[in-house]
């Protein structure tokens, strides 16, 4: 099936909406999810990008003669992507859980002792 | 030796990286061989950098190539056309110069530190964060190919927040961690879509060879704009300098010197894109004064910031905020003029250039003489030190060299680089240079003010005290180095920062050319 240029248009809007969460929300978590989004947004890209219509997985052992390939290339960058995503994700948690632990609140405008 | 020097580009990255690994079940063994092993690493590894660097300033900082696996850098597919997918290590004069700041200045660190940090728990990760945090540092210096340059600069994001945020028991700590994490990801996001974009177009990741088939079509605007904003925000000029101060400011004062090195790498990745992988493809005029307009703001900003602060690690950190400005003035003025390429043009590259070791030095002493005096004083009020000169007199010698060497007094280094970049940029417009010299007074103004209010005053009982050696050396060592690139500029320059300055303003084709064959 042929879905054109629809991933592409899914991936701009997960950014989009992920910058909108990262610029508007006040809790901490909400900018976590943000981030992800973001983070998600760029992944569709790159798989998108290496896809091809009507493809094969990219393993060479027993691939069937003289079918299209998807890119590896951009699944190698994605899954890089991922794990480094998870690491971030995990260490911007817990800085969460230490300012909980330290003020109480997830709020933003109250855990702002660093200004000026 | 041939095989050391050979493969010093990959064993800087290795050697470090895996140090940080083996640190946790060598710091089994106890505090001492922990350190001993941390020192060996780090001396190993500084040792390396100079090897390298001695090597690509021997043949006058032209391009070498590091190809991991051995052989070619073309994999030949069946059909004869050669693919260049290899992982590739490529270091020119600006990366060997960025890798003995690196080398510097992370050595340094991790000595000071085994002094400081001699009391205190958390130490061996500590130091396995210090160690994955200058394995990618140098990751980002050498490496020639996009997509590694991405996964270096999130290594250096995570190791980075690491480092600031790791004293879970204070308060402020956590709150920067989170603020320079959220910024770093983001910015790391932002490189990443300009490489999706690259590569979606031209189907390569390496940088010659983006280079290589880069036309200035809409998109390569749109990546370089995404490139440009996530570097500039992780190097921290004005506007997106917001998390700077703070990361510098919260992170233990040995770090905050490490810290500034890890933004002049992205500066570096900045000045590699601009220079070596878009070139003249892209209106490099428009895009100059646009770095010299972030520059001065950069400069402005964080000079009358410093003015205003009462925390001594806060002022500390918003001069080298100011100072990543000076970096940007020098290399923009550059960059606005490399069409025609006229002398003043490549002075005032020269002059950025050796700022960014200038800056790190001089910023590195200032941070460590800002953890000592904070530790000796109890607090980091500006308002409520005084009198540390009369039991610490070694230490307010130090601290007025690393602030006359930053705000650009002669004899020492700071002068000699901002002396290039007013003479450079005044040939452009006088008002850069009246803004960059005028900023330079103030910061003099604001390290007054600190050396009056920490230093001067009345003897108070029961604080002070000279460091003890182990942090003394260090600290005396960066001196040495301003002193002696204050008093020799020329030689300096000569040597290692001509180089640098010719890989990036004529060495683009020879960049692409070491890759690809021909040029």
């Amino acid at each position: 099936m042929n879905i054109g240029n629809l991933p592409f248009v899914v991936a701009a809007l997960l950014v989009v909406l992920g910058i909108y969460t990262f610029l508007f929300k006040r809790n901490l978590i909400k900018l976590v999810i943000g981030i992800s989004l973001v983070e998600t947004g760029v992944n569709l890209f790159l798989v998108t990008l290496g896809y091809r219509t009507a493809g094969i997985a990219p393993i060479y052992t027993f691939a069937p003669e003289a079918e299209r390939m998807v890119l590896p290339t951009p699944q190698a960058l994605t899954l890089t992507s991922i794990v480094i995503g998870l690491a971030t994700t995990a260490l911007l948690l817990s800085f969460a859980v230490f300012i909980h632990r330290h003020y109480g609140t997830l709020d933003v405008r109250k855990v702002k002792e660093l200004q000026g | 030796m041939t095989a050391l020097t050979n493969h010093a580009p990959v064993l800087l990255i290795a050697i470090p990286l895996l140090g940080a690994f083996g640190v946790p079940l060598i710091g089994k063994l106890g505090r001492g061989a922990r350190n001993t092993f941390v020192g060996l690493i780090a001396l190993i590894t500084a040792a390396f950098a100079g090897l390298l660097a001695a090597t690509v300033f021997a043949r006058a900082g032209a391009p070498g190539l590091y190809v991991l696996g051995g052989g070619g850098f073309g994999v030949p597919l069946p059909s004869g056309l050669s693919v260049p997918i290899r992982i590739i290590l490529e270091a020119d004069g600006m990366s060997a110069f960025m890798a003995l700041i690196t080398a510097l200045i992370t050595l340094t660190g991790a000595f000071f530190s085994f002094s400081y940090w001699k009391d205190r728990s958390g130490g061996t990760l500590f130091y396995s964060l210090l160690l994955l945090l200058t394995a990618g540092i140098f990751g980002m210096e050498l490496t020639g190919d996009l997509f590694n340059f991405f996964v270096f600069l999130e290594i250096t994001s995570i190791a980075a927040c690491g480092l600031i945020g790791f004293r879970v028991w204070l308060k402020n700590a956590q709150e920067a961690g989170f603020k320079v994490m959220a910024l770093y990801t983001l910015s790391g996001l932002f490189v990443l879509l300009a490489v999706g974009l690259l590569y979606g177009q031209y189907g390569g990741l390496n940088i010659a060879y983006l280079a290589s088939a880069l036309t200035g079509s809409t998109i390569d605007i749109v990546a370089l704009g995404l490139l440009l904003t996530g570097l500039a925000l992780k190097a921290g000029a004005v506007p997106l300098h917001m998390w700077a101060p703070d990361a510098y400011g919260e992170a233990p004062a040995p770090m905050s010197a490490v810290l500034v090195a890890n933004s002049q790498a992205s500066l570096y990745g900045l000045f590699r894109i601009l220079f070596t992988l878009f070139g003249l493809t892209i209106s490099v005029a428009t895009l100059g004064w646009i770095l010299v307009v972030l520059a001065l703001l950069t400069i402005f900003v964080g000079v009358t910031m410093a003015l205003i602060q009462n925390d001594i690690k806060r002022l500390i950190a918003y001069s080298a905020v100011s100072q990543i400005g000076y970096m940007l003035l020098g290399v923009g003025v550059g960059l606005t003029v490399s069409v025609a390429k006229p002398d003043y043009g490549f002075v005032a590259m020269q002059g950025g250039i050796f700022h960014m070791f200038n800056d790190a030095v001089c910023v590195g002493l200032l941070f460590l003489v800002g953890g000592v005096i904070t530790r000796a004083a109890g607090t980091r009020d500006l308002n409520r030190m005084g009198g540390l000169a009369h039991s610490m007199k070694w230490t307010s010698v130090l601290f007025i060299i690393g602030a006359f060497a930053l705000a650009g007094v002669p004899p020492f280094n700071g002068f000699a680089s901002k002396f290039l970049i007013y003479e450079a940029t005044f040939r452009l417009s006088p008002i850069l240079a009246v803004v960059a010299i005028l900023s330079s007074i103030l910061l003099l103004a604001v390290f007054v003010k600190v050396f009056q209010a920490a230093f001067l005053g009345p003897r108070q009982e029961g604080i002070g005290g000279e460091v003890p050696a182990g942090m003394m050396v260090p600290m005396v060592a960066l001196a040495f180095v301003i002193v002696a690139f204050g008093l020799f500029p020329g030689f300096f320059i000569d040597k290692i920062v001509t180089p640098a300055a010719n890989a990036l303003w004529y060495g683009r084709d020879a960049y692409i050319g070491l890759v690809l064959g021909g040029g």
